[in-house]
């Protein structure tokens, strides 16, 4: 495989009581989240890449591009690595203006290398009107915008997010959160996003890393990964797949909007606004919103339902349930049923059934 | 009956001294500060505390060994000796280099603790956004010290002109030379001028307690804004 396009990290680091010991090749392109608990090594492995800290054994090579190998002794400081690092509190430098904080980085990657201009920074972030002040006058919410376009204003190779939306409240992220999908839509700059927030990554990332105990566990694409069920995420609350789709068409009438799969020509029809034909967007269906049934309900106020197999089957952590997962023409799914449904239907792997889908959340 | 041209002289001798002791302790005193702030070296503990030694020993004992070690035998009397610059006791020369000793941790600690109170962050921070450290020292670390640097000017600016001790152990009572105000007041005293001194005295009285006031009005619109 080639090097460009490619992330391609390998990092040792020995502390007492903590190591990190990680393999990673991730895609050059997208937004990669790095998902794993507290203390499972995720924000050492983000400041391993930015040369913040440096791993004893440790190779990066970012698309091409040689930042470290310990083999022969190189390690580019951090400050000649052309990365943006957002921290979990924006970090604003307090004693600058905002206007002044966005060009701290900015004016010393000299002129040719300005592929992303103030003004479009700003734009994107929406903190037009926050230029002339100081940090401290600043909301939470604020203060990250600025603290993501001023990294965004180095015109990074790549992007590293560490829980920028940890430190807000729930309404704060939600504030910020549609910011960063567009970040995602405009900007063709990779991210590494270190996240604990299952419902950030179904919504931002593209691809995932989890991390336990400072090793990587599974890496893989968000819709792949989501539906294993060897992996903690299918046990989560909110378990569930994220189905890359687009928008085939619009009922006006009923307000529906109908989504086309990639891989098959099944459609899902969900209540949403109006949305151009064509747009790429992605869904997220609940493990515990789809049931199962032998045979295609005739008479249901639920809207989707569609033909699937049954691939496996696995506990779940309280006993009442289990999970299994289907395969929906190539698309997979997660159903959440009791324990009981599933002795009354007989299941077996390689079973085709109907699945009732009974809410899909539009995610972008 | 008012200050003579004696006084004035060593008033204008005072601030001579004073403003370019603090000066020289603004610039040996940061990068002393910085390393202090930031290193994990072992040498740190005995540093500190041979930068804080002037809080505790008495000015004689200082300008005792300064003495000793500017004179004509004393290692630096050799260099400047080497150096043509003849031997620093009892000149004003002298005078600044134990004051600069005398004064160091009154500019080094407020400056130290600035460095320390800014943290990893904005460091790292910079070194993100493409500074280099040294572009990161003076475009982050000292604006954002800048409060401790005043601080520690006033407070080097200010012990200086109360030293007596040291002055008169190296550097005498030579009129317009070596002889400060404190070192005037006591001439005053001995000889029974009290009117005299009490013009210098009741005038350093003045100037100390302005200069604490100002300096607890400054910690209290720091504590403000937090």
């Amino acid at each position: 495989m080639s090097d460009d396009g490619m992330i391609d990290a390998r990092f040792k680091v020995d502390y007492s009581g903590f190591g990190l010991d990680v393999d990673l090749q991730i895609p050059g392109r997208g937004v990669t989240a790095l998902f794993g608990e507290s203390g499972s090594g995720k924000t050492t492995c983000l400041r391993c890449v930015a040369g913040l800290e440096r791993a004893n054994h440790g190779y990066l090579r970012v698309n091409g591009e040689l930042w470290q190998d310990s083999a022969v002794g190189f390690f580019l400081p951090t400050h000649q690595r052309a990365l943006g690092y957002v921290f979990q509190e924006a970090s604003l430098f307090a004693h600058l203006t905002v206007r002044r904080n966005l060009e701290f980085g900015f004016k010393r990657i000299g002129g040719a290398a300005q592929r992303v201009k103030l003004a479009q920074a700003v734009e994107l972030l929406g903190i037009d009107h926050l230029l002339e002040r100081m940090p401290e006058h600043l909301s939470g919410g604020e203060r990250q915008r600025v603290g993501i376009a001023r990294a965004l204003l180095t015109s990074p190779k790549l992007l590293l997010m560490d829980e920028p939306l940890a430190a807000l409240d729930h309404k704060r992220k939600n504030e910020i959160l549609p910011y960063l999908e567009r970040l995602h839509d405009e900007l063709d700059i990779p991210v590494l996003y270190v996240s604990h927030a299952p419902a950030e990554v179904a919504r931002l990332a593209d691809h995932l890393v989890l991390l336990a105990e400072g090793r990587a566990v599974a890496s893989g694409p968000v819709s792949e990964l989501m539906a294993r069920l060897d992996l903690p995420l299918a046990q989560s609350d909110d378990a569930g797949v994220v189905v890359q789709a687009q928008v085939r068409a619009f009922n006006a009438d009923y307000q529906l909007l109908s989504l086309g799969f990639a891989a098959s020509e099944l459609r899902i029809q969900v209540a949403h606004a109006p949305l151009p034909v064509g747009k790429q967007m992605r869904f997220k269906v609940q493990a515990r919103d789809v049931s199962l049934a032998l045979e295609k309900p005739a008479h249901s106020s639920i809207l989707n339902v569609l033909p699937v197999t049954v691939v496996a089957e696995v506990a779940a952590q309280n006993s009442a349930h289990v999970l299994v997962q289907l395969d929906m023409q190539g698309t997979p799914l997660l159903a959440r049923i009791t324990r009981f449904s599933r002795d009354q239907l007989e299941l077996k792997v390689g079973q085709a059934l109907w699945a009732q889908v009974k809410s899909v959340a539009v995610l972008a | 009956m008012s200050l003579t041209s004696a006084d004035f002289a060593a008033i204008w001798l005072t601030l001579q001294l004073a403003s370019l002791t603090t000066v020289l302790l603004l610039v040996i005193g940061t990068p002393i500060a910085w390393w202090l702030a930031r290193t994990r070296s072992r040498l740190k503990g005995p540093v500190a505390a041979v930068v804080a030694l002037p809080l505790v020993l008495p000015p004689t004992v200082i300008g005792f060994y300064l003495l000793i070690t500017l004179g004509p035998h004393g290692f630096i009397g050799q260099l400047t000796q080497s150096l043509g610059l003849g031997i620093l006791p009892f000149s004003f020369a002298g005078l600044v280099v134990g004051s600069v000793f005398y004064s160091m941790p009154f500019v080094v600690q407020p400056i130290q603790n600035a460095f320390e109170a800014i943290g990893e962050r904005p460091l790292e921070v910079a070194a993100t956004l493409r500074a280099s450290p040294l572009d990161t020292f003076f475009s982050v670390a000292l604006p954002m010290a800048r409060p401790g640097f005043l601080t520690a000017a006033i407070l080097g600016f200010a012990h200086t002109i109360g030293e007596f001790g040291v002055v008169l152990m190296i550097g005498g009572n030579i009129p317009d030379k070596t002889r400060v105000v404190s070192v005037q007041i006591f001439d005053h005293v001995e000889a029974m001028e009290y009117a005299q001194a009490h013009w210098l005295a009741g005038g350093m009285l003045v100037f100390s307690f302005v200069i604490l006031l100002v300096l607890q009005a400054k910690g209290r619109t720091k504590a403000v804004v937090r």
